[in-house]
């Protein structure tokens, strides 16, 4: 696209300059042209790069991690055990995983508000693997002229070995990353040995695969196209957005009118504004992009182009800051850098903030005070009650009793809710490490109790109690459920 | 397709399916295309004074996926039913799918049951691994009647007791989870008298097992009894052939008090457990059986207590 305006949003691009207002056929569909984006160094490309290292030593290594003689972070679909550290969760605590998707969520819409595409230009897994696999293609093929020729030049040895050896690194990565991936749900040391002895199951080498290839497509080719067509966040993300949001711009006011000059030239005199029109910004822009043509949706706000053009700008002797981080209000209004910070606490990002706060406090303080065991109440289905001996009637349950700590507990269990009511031969139960195990559990009322409630349901409660052992104080909860006497 | 009594149905699905197919491409092929300003690049189309429709065009391996959604419904159709009543070249069904499934799962478990099948019951009693097999088929086969603690309720016995209505050997066990069984006793007021003499019966009854009774009334019921005494007994004590239960005990499967023992002797009984042959396989049952024969051995309950 190129620009027929200053303050256009959306370039409107004439197809046919000769052609009259005529309509015309076309399709809705057209061949994408490759991009060849061009290497970038300078501040904002260390800042990614330091982000790549950091998500990816995490993610790469939190599975080698050991704790308690397992594997630190495991989940383990196939016992219905997540393992993370110290926390051994069950499927009954997926809420977490809810409250953290929320959080995400919520992180995502703050930081939006404030600054933009930083999650888009920074950590996202889209960004962080294309940033790899284009360093791979960059050493291996060169930049940004030499694969444009290689890619023109016919097939002979040199393009043969350097693609060969390119689509080696990508497959390699992409593997790497779907046994990763894979790593955290079946234990990493079993798995990896799995595979070189050819002793892996169909699920996970389906999974290794399909995450494999999954990296390995939209790293290596999807790209750009990942986030223009696909990707629901970066379509969303304009409702976070406001005229004081930190985004790339341009500005137009100091660089136009654009053109080439000598160095020497002082542009005033010459009629120019400070851009040279070297088209750099372009170059380097891994969604083929200008970002003079102003704020567009493809722009995932990596700053490439910012860390290109200040090094012209160095260059040409010029201030830097033609294109930056700035806000709307600030490139039109010319703010200063102060200015725009005393507008980051609008209530847009207040309220964000707020709620986020919320949510996160109640995450932390509810992750802290949980217990480390739980207890499912599950009434016998067939026989509501019965009569026993001396006229006491009984109720039987199954409770369910999860362990989630690793070590054997003793689990004690008493009933409370109506007068006389009572456990019959009840004595602790004994539950391994991670374990849940059902206990039948009988209640009787007596007689004289049971008489005037004759018919009717009554809400019981249980307590079970976690005896104490010699390291830790006994801990109780307790859970509702209701005593049925026959008519 | 037995539902329908000519392929006409079939057809029409089949048909259906095939236009509702082109149909799709008709429109991929009808939308992809659009008329374009062509000095603009909009769709000359203006709506509030201002706003026009720009056309921005979607790569085309979008279009692909779309075809691609076609061609795999079409091989889907080949190798599949779905064509009408047509099976498809896998031959592929839902009833096969279960039956190689359950077969998959039989397999598996066979070299478990295998080492149970030479064991007897009180071996099995003290396997901790059968006897959780074991459990689990209780509380997913039994416990619906029996209750989850095989302790019963009301009309489904106590399993847990040494009471047997048939039986209680590991072999009785097997035979009445594989068969079934039928309680029946018939109405028997007519053959022992007047609503009094059903009475006095009953009372007598009750002192069998000396259950709180009327001792003149049991005393005048004891000669009428004569007519429960063909499948309870002379003395009472049931007889396990045929299922009829111990009148002597204080266990009471369908009532205690004069009340319950009436009606019992008037409207007679018809208690019912279902066989369990077509839903387990003997394997499964002869360690169930151990399970249930375990419940009532008090040595083992004591050590097998949670």
């Amino acid at each position: 696209m190129s620009s027929n305006g200053k303050s256009a949003v959306i370039p409107i691009t004439p197809l046919h300059v000769a052609a009259a207002n005529e309509p015309e056929l076309v399709s809705l569909y057209e061949k994408t042209a490759k991009i060849y984006p061009r290497a970038v160094t300078g501040r904002f490309a260390r800042w990614r790069w330091a982000l790549v290292w950091l998500t990816q030593l995490v993610f790469y290594g939190a599975p080698w991690l050991e704790w308690n003689a397992r594997q630190a972070v495991l989940f383990d679909l196939a016992s219905r055990r997540f393992y993370i550290f110290g926390l051994v969760l069950y499927p009954q605590d997926f809420i977490y995983l809810t409250a953290l998707l929320v959080l995400s969520a919520l992180c995502l819409f703050l930081f939006t508000a404030v600054a933009g595409r930083l999650w888009c230009g920074y950590a996202c897994p889209q960004t962080v693997y294309t940033e790899i696999f284009m360093w791979f293609e960059r050493h291996i093929e060169g930049d940004r002229i030499a694969r444009m020729r290689l890619d023109a030049a016919p097939w002979q040895w040199n393009k043969l070995w350097r693609k060969g050896a390119k689509q080696g690194a990508w497959v390699a990565i992409g593997l790497w990353t779907g046994i990763t991936f894979v790593g955290y749900f079946t234990p990493i040391r079993e798995l990896v040995p799995a595979i070189t002895s050819f002793g892996l199951g169909p699920w996970e080498s389906f999974w290794v695969l399909f995450y494999g290839f999954a990296t390995y497509g939209n790293a290596g080719y999807m790209r750009e196209q990942v986030c223009k067509h696909m990707c629901p966040y970066a379509r969303f993300q304009s409702a976070m957005f406001d005229r004081d949001t930190l985004v790339i711009g341009y500005d137009t006011q100091r660089g136009e009118p654009r053109g080439s000059r000598p160095r020497k030239v002082d542009p005033r005199a010459a009629g120019l504004g400070d851009c040279i029109d070297c088209t750099l910004c372009v170059q380097v822009c891994p969604t083929g992009i200008d970002i003079r043509n102003g704020l567009q949706f493809e722009c995932i706000g990596c700053a490439a182009c910012i860390d290109v053009c200040d090094q012209v700008m160095d260059k040409m002797g010029y201030p830097l800051g033609l294109i930056r981080y700035s806000t709307e209000n600030g490139i039109d209004r010319g703010l200063s850098n102060r200015q725009m910070v005393s507008r980051v606490l609008r209530p847009r990002v207040l309220v964000y903030g707020a709620i986020l706060a919320a949510v996160g406090i109640a995450f932390i303080v509810s992750l802290a005070s949980r217990e480390t065991f739980k207890v499912d109440v599950v009434r016998d289905r067939g026989s509501m009650a019965r009569i026993v001996a001396d006229g006491r009637v009984e109720n039987v349950y199954r409770l369910q009793i999860m362990n989630a700590t690793e070590r054997a507990q003793r689990y004690a269990v008493s009933v409370e809710g109506l007068p006389g009511i009572s456990v019959v031969a009840n004595e602790p139960a004994d539950i391994g490490p991670a374990q849940a195990r059902w206990v039948p559990v009988r209640v009787q009322l007596p007689h004289e109790s049971a008489a005037p409630l004759a018919g009717q349901s009554n809400a019981i409660s249980f307590r079970i109690q976690r005896l104490a052992d010699t390291e830790h104080a006994a801990r109780s909860v307790s859970e509702k459920s209701t005593f049925i006497v026959p008519r | 397709m037995s539902d329908f009594f000519s392929s006409g149905w079939s057809v029409y699905i089949a048909a259906f399916t095939l236009a509702g197919i082109v149909a799709c491409l008709l429109l991929l092929w009808v939308a992809a295309r659009r008329k374009v300003m062509a000095n603009d690049n909009t769709t000359g189309h203006v709506w509030d004074e201002d706003l026009r429709e720009l056309n921005n065009p979607l790569p085309r391996w979008w279009m692909g996926l779309f075809v691609l959604t076609v061609v795999f419904s079409l091989a889907y159709l080949v190798f599949y039913p779905g064509l009408g009543s047509y099976g498809g070249t896998l031959g592929w069904s839902q009833r096969q799918a279960y039956d190689a499934e359950v077969e998959r799962l039989q397999q598996q478990v066979a070299p478990l049951y295998a080492r149970f099948a030479g064991m007897s019951a009180p071996q099995l009693a003290t396997d901790g691994q059968a006897m959780r097999i074991g459990e689990r088929l209780f509380i997913n086969n039994c416990s619906q009647c029996h209750g989850s603690d095989a302790r019963g309720s009301k009309g489904f016995p106590d399993l847990t007791d040494t009471d047997w209505l048939h039986g209680g050997s590991h072999e009785k066990i097997i035979e009445t989870i594989t068969q079934g069984r039928r309680g029946v006793m018939p109405p028997m007021a007519a053959a022992v008298g007047s609503p009094e003499d059903v009475r006095n019966v009953a009372q007598y009854v009750l002192s069998l097992s000396g259950s709180p009774h009327n001792a003149f009334a049991a005393q005048v019921g004891k000669a009428k009894f004569s007519a429960c005494a063909a499948c309870h007994g002379v003395n009472g004590k049931g007889n396990q052939a045929i299922g009829a239960p111990d009148l002597t005990d204080k266990v009471w499967l369908h009532g205690w008090g004069e009340q319950a023992v009436v009606d019992a002797i008037q409207r007679g009984k018809d208690n019912q457990m279902p066989a369990h042959a077509d839903k387990l396989t003997p394997e499964q049952i002869r360690v169930l059986a151990a399970y249930v024969w375990s419940l009532s051995q008090s040595s083992l309950a004591a050590a097998k207590a949670p």
